[in-house]
């Protein structure tokens, strides 16, 4: 299944666009998307730290991701 | 009462006071929150806001609920800005009412200490010699 993921502040340069598309099976978690994410962009491993958010909630590395999820990658915040 | 907003335009410091003021309140604590012209001896040309829009709501909503639960308020305002905002203006503004000053200047406190570790807004400074995101890198 193909799972859209939003990129918003650092990772998105790290992408070099604002959303990617990664082929993921059915079965598979937030901490598999990670795994995945950081072997094709290892910038993403050197940041401070980042979560992951499905469907506009921080999610766990347990959480089963589903095609029609809304996910996004959320670096360190500095709001304020 | 709670009354979150993400704008980009610039917010209205007197109107989110005077949001919250009510008969029954004692007092109004406001937090507003500026550009700083320097960063670690660097010197700020400005600063670039990005929010993921409908979970920063969601985010500020929930700090706010929290706030109420947790302390005997009134009315809470938290009012963020998106976009490029330059040295001396005002990205964020918490206005909070409460029959008691302690229960005002607490959440007051609160809401902005969380907004800055759980509300997935975003800032880059723009230095005279190159710009950084906030927090990103070790």
């Amino acid at each position: 299944m193909k799972i859209k993921i939003l990129a918003f502040g650092i990772a998105k340069d790290i992408f070099g666009a604002p959303g990617i598309e990664v082929e993921l099976q059915h079965g598979q978690t937030v901490g598999d998307m990670r795994l995945l994410l950081e072997a094709k962009f290892s910038r993403l491993a050197s940041l401070s730290s980042y979560m992951v958010a499905v469907n506009n909630e921080y999610a766990d590395r347990q959480q089963l991701l589903q095609e029609v999820d809304e996910v996004a990658i959320i670096p360190p915040v500095s709001g304020g | 009462m709670i009354d979150i907003v993400l704008t980009d335009l610039p917010i209205d410091i007197s109107a989110c006071i005077s949001r919250v003021m009510t008969p029954s309140a004692g007092g109004v604590d406001v937090f507003i929150g500026t550009v700083r012209d320097v960063t670690k001896g660097r010197k700020v040309i400005r600063l670039d806001f990005e929010a993921y829009e409908p979970m920063a709501i969601s985010e500020m909503k929930k700090i706010a609920e929290r706030a109420m639960k947790e302390w005997p308020l009134h009315k809470i305002v938290l009012h963020h800005r998106t976009g490029t905002l330059e040295v001396g203006e005002v990205p964020v503004v918490i206005a909070v009412s409460a029959a008691h000053r302690d229960a005002a200047f607490t959440a007051c406190r609160y809401i902005i200490d969380t907004l800055k570790q759980t509300v997935p807004i975003w800032k880059k400074e723009i230095f005279e010699d190159g710009e950084v995101w906030v927090s990103a890198t070790p």
